[in-house]
Order: structure tokens, then C-alpha cells, then sequence
């Protein structure tokens, strides 16, 4: 049945709305980041500023670091959390996809409680936990480091990887797993050769979704990081606004930086985000 | 079960201490960081959330605010990823416009939003101004209700997306030719979707309402950055409750009562979730 | 076509079980055992250590002295103790007292910087050491009264004054002379209003008020030197809350009525001290209680668009009197520090008057003799002489255990007075009884 002309013209038009609704206030964002002070702070809104500036992004880029100037501290806080995100996401994913396995095939006793506690973990406030792992992250030294940040965000990243994935593996017929274990794979044999390849969608989908748990993380970074060493995006934005000195320009332009790796990825592996959470499409 | 044992220490091996602790504090009388002998209270510390008479409002506010935004979620992300699913031009374009929301940091995202809706400088004001709909300047995060409204309109904005995604993902299993014979029944597009789509989405819409409501009951950052808990403490959901109580006012026993209070409800929740979309399922089509 | 079944629904399908639901008991239960046997943080055994070692202290960023201010103050230390290593640590004020917390148990700073509200919450609760006995006698007399008035609770000393401030009210002199005011005027708060409602008629702006009165700390420091200059008092002789009375509930009606006058910024209960100096320095604010540091930012051109027409006085008086609220900072110890002596001797010297006087561009001194010193008084012409007068004369915020939560109280309730939610007296009758309670445990 072919769509009707006007069918087609009705999505387009609401495509568009969508788009508008989706890009008004990001598009402020980046016409703030631009803006200078005194035209922010005009009491009409100038949408297209009269004297763009490109100095927030230039401050960001070229001070040095360690100065008073919290935007060079933004250059290393980026790398930070790259760095915390990117190994958080592999770790977790990797013992989140093997772990998912068990759920989603295995029959063993204590299921349940397993399950309900993993979810648990990722159901609890970080506030909750946030004064006795400072204690354990002393006394393992790991404070103000990216290492205990890492092993922070796994706790909380890693459930969710074992969820999302084993429901994957659910969505996925038995039959290719058995006919590997037919032919003597072990079920961690039979699960990397036969099933990861074919796996990859759902673990793009889960390992995108996790990098932005941990590149977002707020609270516990900032108790646990006290120097440019850990300190990640999230800390050194919310410390471009202090009790004495606040530009919105400077948080947008931190903003719009911070965004751009999630954004790459998500472009990146486009297809497979629509493809991961249900393995391969079952069309007629 | 040994293909658990990376996840187990993983998660567990840092933070079972941590949970474990926190738990036991939670008995116990505890109002200062620092090592001492506390008195044992056992429950009270949980009895004592529901007397305190600051915890309903706040419990309303979180109600209302995981309701408010799970629904608007779901619709809109459903809304969307029909439209992304539908014969489009350049379905890469608009499938990556819908990205952008979902990759900006909360913490921006709330100061964003902050601005937009700042009485005196606010674009929110501006575009009602240029469109000649209203001339006077609204104080959006002015009144409590209408601030909690508001965070929530910046909430959703930011977390549709994901919801968008897994809805779409789930339309890609559902055969174009359940549609086909569907409308040769004689059934409309809305009754398609009603009868058809919508009981086959189920098991993606189960997984979006437990994540989102998990992490509305867990909703922090942005109430910190946007309102910090006013006015007159509107927009105060339970998380950031959590937080007065047991950082600002060091109640850690009473902080650590209401965290756990917390997850019991999320997963009364999400098993009250369950138990219903698989009634759902049950009556679809089978 | 099957349904796709999920984990959880999966699980939900399964019988319970007992003995795993009864095995999972029995694990947390030892684990709790375990536990127990330490409620509560680390070890806070500090100790005095060899008056040599490594210190790590925290700091605020961005305000008083600068981070380059104080890492040069920390060379000049390290150069004249040769012995003593100091790794300095900032962040912003929002994170500091939650950081002190979290790093209590642990034991990870030596040195805190603390502001004047937290001495009784972190005394009581042994996160700062109790220094009374090393403070020398005459710093009483040779600091300003309101300094030495910063780090006390209950009669003992926990730390060393080190930031002085105070909010003053600051005024536009451009928008006084359109609207032809007089700035004697503003000596008063009744004559201030009087001025408010003369440049509105002029329409040099639309609300010549604006205030710092989100739900925050910053809505109580505003309050507070409204209660002070109404004569009013947040806690009687016993300790109990005074201020449903008297000055305590007519700041409020004050506060309430310059809103419904609308002389005052309406966005005023959504701004912190950012937002006032941001409206202030657009032009479009007339009058504003702000601290030390507006006034650099407000004259400065590059930021400000009212750079030349700012004039700062000192807060104006009331039925009462013109305290200035006590916003300053001090210097403490930490007590689960394992070098106290190293850690007070840097203390010592980051407090010390020649120090002081050398960073005052940044920070007013907490020495009286210092604000005679012509030197000082030329880092900062117009604000100097205005803090002499106002630092003599400071209105404390209640110095008691549970303050964090009575402020909260106070915010909230206020906060329903200023929307017209209750009547000011209804609010601050309710602050006084949750307040009440929060004082008697």
C-alpha cells in the first residue's frame, strides 16, 4: 500500500515541528555561548547577538591550567571524564553482557534475589552510599583519582548493563546457541563466538546509554574529586557558577563542548541504536 | 552462575560495604559523620519518616513529578518514534536531531533551562513576547507549583529521547504485515495502533517505565542546579529530601531510613508495573 | 507471533523461594553483624604529630582571596617552614561543607576553611578541633569583635577568623539623581523606601529593589540584618525562637510589602547574590544589599554597565539599629588530623596581620588596626571606610547544633510569606514551632 501524498506531507510537517521543539532551546544554547555578557543580559532576548564572540571558547582552549581560570580546568576535566567514561562503559559492558548471559539462559537458585539485588544497587540514591564509599575510597586511596571514579560508576552502570542485555538475549531465538553447545562449545565459548557478533546492535544501544550515565554522573564526583587530577565535566561546569561569579555564556559553551562527545557517538553508531534492544528485525 | 562472578565483584566489590553500612546506620541514631557510639533505634528511624510532617509534601512532589513526566515521556516518545518510523526523507536527519537533547549533561541542561525561564532575562518570555502572546514577564520558577511544572518540562525535554529510542526499537520487531491485515479487516490507523502496535510495545514501554521511574525517584542534579528544593520548597522530591536530611542537617540514620525507603517503593513500582502490562499482554494478540 | 518475554516477568513467573528469600536474610544479617561493630565513620583520633610533615587543607574558590592569593600566601608559609609540605585543594562554596563531611571520618584535610554558621555544627560533632586553648589572648582585642565572634560555639573557639564580610547597600547614582533623591535618604530603611517609590514615578526602572531571597541560605542573610535593624532577635536568653516576635516578624512584613508595592524585583525569590549583582549591573535594579565583592564587579566596565554610578553605603538603619549580617569565614583544624600543630601553625600564618594587610585587595582584614593603615585603606577607597564602621557592628545567625535545619525552616517558611501564602506572622509562627522542635532535640 503506498502512502498517500498527503500522508506524506503530514509527516514531514510534524517531523519539522519536532525538529523545531527539539533544536529551540539547544539553538539558545549555542547563540548564548556566543553572545557577550551585556547582550545576555538585555531585557529582550537578542536571538542572533549583534556582537558574536567567540572568547568563552577561546578562554577554554587556551588558559593555562592550574590558573584561577576555571576555564582551563575545563580542558582536563573533559579528558577525565573520557577517560572515566569510556573505561566504566568497556568494563561494565563486558561483565554486563557475559553476566546477562546467565540471567537471561541460566536457571540456578537464587535468581531472583541475584536480579532484585544487581537492580537494587542501581535503584539506591547515590546519597545513600556517598559518605561510606568516600571512607572505602580513602582507605584504598583511590580518592580524588579517575581509578576510584571508574570503580564507582561500574557499580552503578554495570546493573544496568546486565539488564538491558539479558532482556536482549531474550529477544534472541535459543536455536544457534544450541547448535554450537551441540557441537561442543562451552556456554562462554558458544556465547563470544556465536552470539556477540551477532549481539552488536544491542551492545552499541547499552554501551551508549552507559557512557552517558557515567559522562553525567554528578554527586559522586563531586565529593570524591577535589583537584583537576579527577575532577570530570559535570564538577567543572557546576563550578563555572559560584557564589561570586556566574555567566551563563561560559556554562553554554561548556555545554555545547560536553556534548559533542556523546553526540559523535550517537551519530556514529546511529543505525544500531535503533537496532540494538531487540536483536535483528522480524519483518514480514 | 560462574558467568557472574565478573559482574558480582564488579559491582558488589566496592560498594556491598558501602550498602551493607548504610543499612545498619539506618537503625541507629546516627547524627555525625564521625565514629562514636550511637543508640540502637531499630525501625524508628523508618517510623519517623512517615511523622515527620515536611515527608508528604515532598512525597507528593515526587508523585506527582514521576507520574507527570513518565507519562508525557512515553507519550511523546511514542508519538516520535512512530513519526521516526514512518516513510520519512532523511530518516538519518531527524533520528539524529532527536539525539541532541539526550547528549547534553544534565547539569547544563538545568542551568539551560534556568535561563530560559529567568524572569528577567528569559527567552521563554522573549519568544511569548515576540509572538505577541503575552507582554508581561512571567516569574516561571516563581511559585512552587508552577516551578515543579516546569522542571519537569525541562526534565522531559532532555529524557524523551531515550524513551524515543527504545520505543523505536521495539517497532522495528513488529511485522509490517500484522498492519497490512489489520487495515484489510477494515481497521483505521487508530485502531491499528490501539489493537496492534500498542500491546506488542508492551515489553519495550515495561523497560522504559521502570527506568524512567527509577531515575525520577532518583531525580537530584537537576532540582540542584535549576531550583535547589524552592520555592517555598516545591520542587523538593525525595531524593534531594534525602540529601537535606542527611548532609545539610547530618541525620545520616534518617537519611539512610528514607534512601531505603526509596528503593522499596521503586520496586513496589516496577513489580505493580509488570503485573500489569503482562495482563495487558495477555489480552493482546496471541 | 510469541510474545518476548523479559527478565524480570520471567522472574516474576518463578514461585518464591524461601530459602533464597532466607539466605539473603541471613548474609545481610552478618554482614550487619560485621558492620556494627563500627557504626559511624573512620577513626577521628587526631593528633598533634612533629609540627613537620605533610598538611592538605580545602578552600573555597572564587571568592575573598583568589586561588593565585593563596598559593603564593602558601609558598611565602612553606618558605619559612621548610618542614611543613601544604597541598591545597578548592572548591566552590555549594560543595565545601559537604566535603567537609564526607572527608571527616576519613581525615583527609587538615586544614577548613568554615563559614560563620557551621563552628556549632561542626564542633559539636567533632569534625573541627576545639583550638580555644591556643589562641593567644590579646587576638581578642587586636581583632574586630564581629571576627572573633565567627568561629565561637558554646564558649570555646574552633578555628581563627580569616574572611570578614558583611553585606552593604550598594545604590545607583545615576538612577538617584534622575529621580532627583537625595542619598542622605538612605540611611534609612523607611527613607529607602521612600526613594524606591520616588524613582519608580521616575521610571529610571521598574523595580528599584532587588534581593537575594531564594530558598537558600542567601534569603536568611538578608533577613537576618532586616531582623537587626528591627530590633528583633532569632533566639531569646533561653535559646527558644524569638523571631515570631516583634523585629524577627516585622522584617518579614517588611520584606513582603516592598513586594506587593512592587518596589521590589519580583525575581527577587528565585536570585541569589549572582542574580542581584547581575540586575545591578544592567541598570535595572536601583538599590541592592550586596557583599564586598559586588562593588569591584559592579564599577568595572568590562562587566557592568552602571561601571561609575556605583556608590556603596553602610546597611541602613531600622527601628533599631544597622547591624550587618556576620557572613565571614574562618580558618579550622580539622580534629582527625594527625598533624594539628603543623596545621595551626599554617593557620596562623594565613590569619596573620601582615598577611592580611598584604592580600586586602581581595579580602578585608580581620584586624582593627588594619583599617587605619592607609595602605589597606587605598586597595579599596569606597568600600574601607563603609566596613569599618558596618564589621564593629554584626548580627550573628543562631550559633546551635541543628542550624541547618532550622534555616531551612526559616527559608521555607518565609519563602510562603513573601509569595503570599501565609500571612507573616502564620509563617513565622510555623518556622517557630518546627523550629522548636529541631532546637530541643
Amino acid at each position: 500500500m503506498r502512502p498517500g501524498t498527503r500522508y506524506l506531507v503530514l509527516i514531514h510537517v510534524a517531523a519539522v515541528v519536532m525538529a523545531v521543539v527539539v533544536l529551540a532551546p539547544f539553538a539558545w544554547l549555542v547563540v548564548s555561548s556566543i553572545s557577550p555578557s551585556t547582550e545576555l543580559l538585555s531585557s529582550h532576548p537578542h536571538w542572533i547577538p549583534q556582537h558574536p564572540t567567540l572568547s568563552r571558547y577561546r578562554q577554554i582552549f587556551s588558559s593555562a591550567p592550574g590558573s584561577d581560570d576555571v576555564a582551563a580546568n575545563f580542558r582536563l576535566a573533559m579528558g577525565n571524564s573520557l577517560i572515566v567514561a569510556t573505561a566504566t562503559t568497556l568494563i561494565s559492558l563486558a561483565v554486563g553482557t557475559v553476566g546477562g548471559y546467565a540471567f537471561a539462559r541460566l536457571r540456578f537458585r537464587f535468581r531472583r534475589t541475584a536480579l532484585f539485588s544487581f537492580l537494587a544497587i542501581y535503584m539506591l540514591p547515590p546519597i545513600a552510599l556517598v559518605i561510606p564509599l568516600y571512607l572505602a575510597l580513602a582507605n584504598l586511596g583511590l580518592l580524588d583519582t579517575k581509578t576510584g571514579l571508574v570503580v564507582t560508576y561500574c557499580s552503578i552502570v554495570t546493573p544496568f548493563c546486565l539488564w538491558t542485555m539479558s532482556n536482549y538475549y531474550l529477544s534472541m531465538p535459543p536455536d544457534l546457541e544450541e547448535a554450537a553447545r551441540v557441537d561442543g562449545c562451552t556456554r562462554l565459548g558458544a556465547l563470544v563466538r556465536v552470539i556477540l557478533p551477532l549481539a552488536r546492535p544491542g551492545l552499541l544501544t547499552t554501551g551508549m546509554f552507559g557512557f552517558l550515565l557515567a559522562w553525567d554522573e554528578f554527586l559522586y564526583s563531586l565529593i570524591f574529586t577535589s583537584t583537576t587530577n579527577a575532577k570530570t565535566i559535570p564538577v567543572a561546569i557546576a563550578e563555572f557558577t559560584g557564589k561570586y561569579s556566574s555567566d551563563f555564556g561560559l556554562i553554554a559553551a561548556g555545554g555545547v563542548l560536553a556534548a559533542a562527545p556523546p553526540l559523535l557517538l550517537a551519530l556514529l553508531f546511529q543505525r544500531y541504536i535503533v537496532g540494538g534492544l531487540t536483536s535483528g528485525a522480524v519483518k514480514g | 552462575m560462574a558467568l557472574l562472578l565478573p559482574a558480582a565483584v564488579v559491582v558488589f566489590g566496592v560498594v556491598l560495604y558501602p550498602v551493607i553500612r548504610t543499612f545498619v546506620v539506618s537503625l541507629y541514631d546516627v547524627n555525625s559523620p564521625m565514629a562514636g557510639a550511637y543508640p540502637f533505634v531499630g525501625l524508628h528511624n523508618y517510623t519517623r519518616v512517615f511523622q515527620d510532617s515536611g515527608f508528604y509534601p515532598v512525597l507528593g512532589h515526587t508523585l506527582y513529578f514521576t507520574l507527570v513526566s513518565t507519562f508525557a515521556e512515553l507519550t511523546l516518545g511514542i508519538a516520535v518514534a512512530l513519526l521516526l518510523n514512518a516513510p520519512l526523507k532523511a530518516r538519518w536527519l531527524w533520528r539524529s536531531i532527536v539525539v541532541l537533547p539526550w547528549a547534553l549533561p544534565t547539569i547544563v541542561n538545568g542551568a539551560l533551562w534556568r535561563w530560559i525561564y529567568n524572569g528577567q532575562y528569559g527567552a521563554l518570555n522573549g519568544v511569548l513576547d515576540s509572538l505577541g502572546i503575552s507582554h508581561t514577564p512571567h516569574q516561571w520558577l516563581g511559585s512552587p507549583f508552577l516551578a515543579l511544572n516546569m522542571v519537569i518540562l525541562a526534565d522531559v525535554w532532555k529524557n524523551t529521547s531515550i524513551v524515543v529510542f527504545f520505543i523505536l526499537a521495539g517497532l522495528q520487531t513488529i511485522p509490517a504485515d500484522l498492519y497490512e491485515a489489520a487495515r484489510m479487516d477494515g481497521a483505521g490507523a487508530w485502531k491499528a495502533f490501539w489493537r496492534v502496535t500498542l500491546p506488542l510495545l508492551a515489553p519495550s514501554i515495561a523497560v522504559v517505565l521502570i527506568l524512567r521511574t527509577i531515575e525520577a525517584f532518583k531525580v537530584f542534579d537537576i532540582i540542584y542546579v535549576m531550583t535547589g528544593g524552592g520555592p517555598a520548597s516545591g520542587t523538593q522530591t525525595i531524593a534531594f529530601y534525602t540529601y537535606l536530611q542527611a548532609f545539610s542537617n547530618q541525620l545520616f540514620g534518617y537519611g539512610a531510613a528514607l534512601a531505603y525507603l526509596i528503593v522499596i517503593a521503586v520496586f513496589v513500582l516496577a513489580m505493580a508495573y509488570l503485573r500489569i502490562l503482562r495482563q495487558g499482554q495477555m489480552a493482546g494478540v496471541e | 507471533m510469541t510474545r518476548v518475554p523479559s527478565v524480570t516477568s520471567q522472574i516474576l513467573d518463578a514461585a518464591p523461594s524461601r530459602r533464597g528469600f532466607l539466605t539473603g536474610a541471613g548474609a545481610v544479617g552478618l554482614g550487619g553483624l560485621l558492620a556494627a561493630c563500627g557504626v559511624g565513620g573512620g577513626s577521628d583520633k587526631g593528633a598533634a604529630g612533629s609540627g613537620k610533615g605533610s598538611i592538605r587543607a580545602l578552600f573555597m574558590k572564587q571568592a575573598g582571596y583568589s586561588e593565585e592569593n593563596i598559593r603564593a600566601m602558601t609558598s611565602s608559609f612553606q618558605k619559612a617552614n621548610p618542614g611543613v609540605k601544604v597541598t591545597t585543594d578548592f572548591v566552590s562554596y555549594e560543595a565545601l561543607h559537604d566535603k567537609i563531611v564526607a572527608a571527616a571520618p576519613a581525615g583527609t584535610y587538615d586544614v577548613v576553611l568554615i563559614d560563620v554558621i557551621w563552628p556549632a555544627e561542626f564542633g559539636s560533632k567533632h569534625i573541627v578541633a576545639d583550638v580555644t586553648s591556643k589562641w593567644p589572648a590579646s587576638w581578642k582585642q587586636k581583632m574586630l569583635p564581629g571576627a572573633v565572634a565567627t568561629p565561637q560555639y558554646d564558649g570555646k573557639l574552633y578555628g581563627v577568623p580569616w574572611i570578614l564580610d558583611t553585606k552593604y547597600f550598594f545604590y545607583n547614582t545615576a538612577h538617584l539623581q534622575k529621580a532627583k533623591v537625595d542619598p542622605a535618604q538612605l540611611d534609612t530603611w523607611d527613607g529607602v523606601m521612600k526613594a524606591a517609590r520616588t524613582i519608580k514615578a521616575s521610571g529610571a526602572t521598574t523595580y528599584p529593589l532587588v534581593w537575594s531571597w531564594q530558598q537558600a541560605e542567601a534569603l536568611i542573610c538578608d533577613y537576618a540584618q532586616l531582623v537587626g535593624a528591627f530590633g528583633g532577635t532569632f533566639l531569646d536568653d533561653s535559646g527558644k525562637p524569638a523571631f515570631n516576635q516583634g523585629g524577627g516578624v516585622q522584617a518579614v512584613e517588611f520584606m513582603r510589602q516592598s513586594v506587593v508595592d512592587k518596589l521590589s524585583n519580583p525575581g527577587s525569590t528565585q536570585s541569589l547574590e549572582e542574580d542581584v549583582r547581575r540586575v545591578f549591573s544592567a541598570g535595572q535594579a536601583s538599590m541592592a544589599l550586596n557583599w564586598t565583592y559586588m562593588y569591584g564587579l559592579a564599577d568595572d566596565p568590562k562587566q557592568s554597565q552602571v561601571a561609575g554610578d556605583v556608590a556603596v553605603l553602610q546597611t541602613p538603619k531600622g527601628t533599631q539599629g544597622r547591624p550587618g549580617v556576620n557572613g565571614s569565614m574562618a580558618l579550622a583544624v580539622s580534629s582527625g588530623s594527625k598533624q594539628q600543630k603543623a596545621a595551626w601553625d599554617y593557620v596562623t600564618y594565613l590569619t596573620s596581620q601582615p598577611v592580611q594587610d598584604k592580600y586586602a585587595l581581595s579580602s578585608l582584614p580581620v584586624w582593627q588596626s588594619s583599617y587605619d593603615d592607609p595602605k589597606v585603606v587605598k586597595t579599596n577607597p569606597a568600600v574601607v571606610p563603609q566596613a569599618k564602621k558596618q564589621l564593629g557592628d554584626m548580627i550573628l545567625r543562631p550559633q546551635v547544633q541543628s542550624y541547618n535545619a532550622v534555616s531551612q525552616a526559616l527559608q521555607a517558611e518565609i519563602q510562603n510569606a513573601l509569595l503570599g501564602k501565609k500571612t507573616p506572622q502564620k509563617a513565622m509562627d510555623d518556622a517557630a514551632s518546627k523550629a522548636s522542635s529541631l532546637l530541643g532535640s
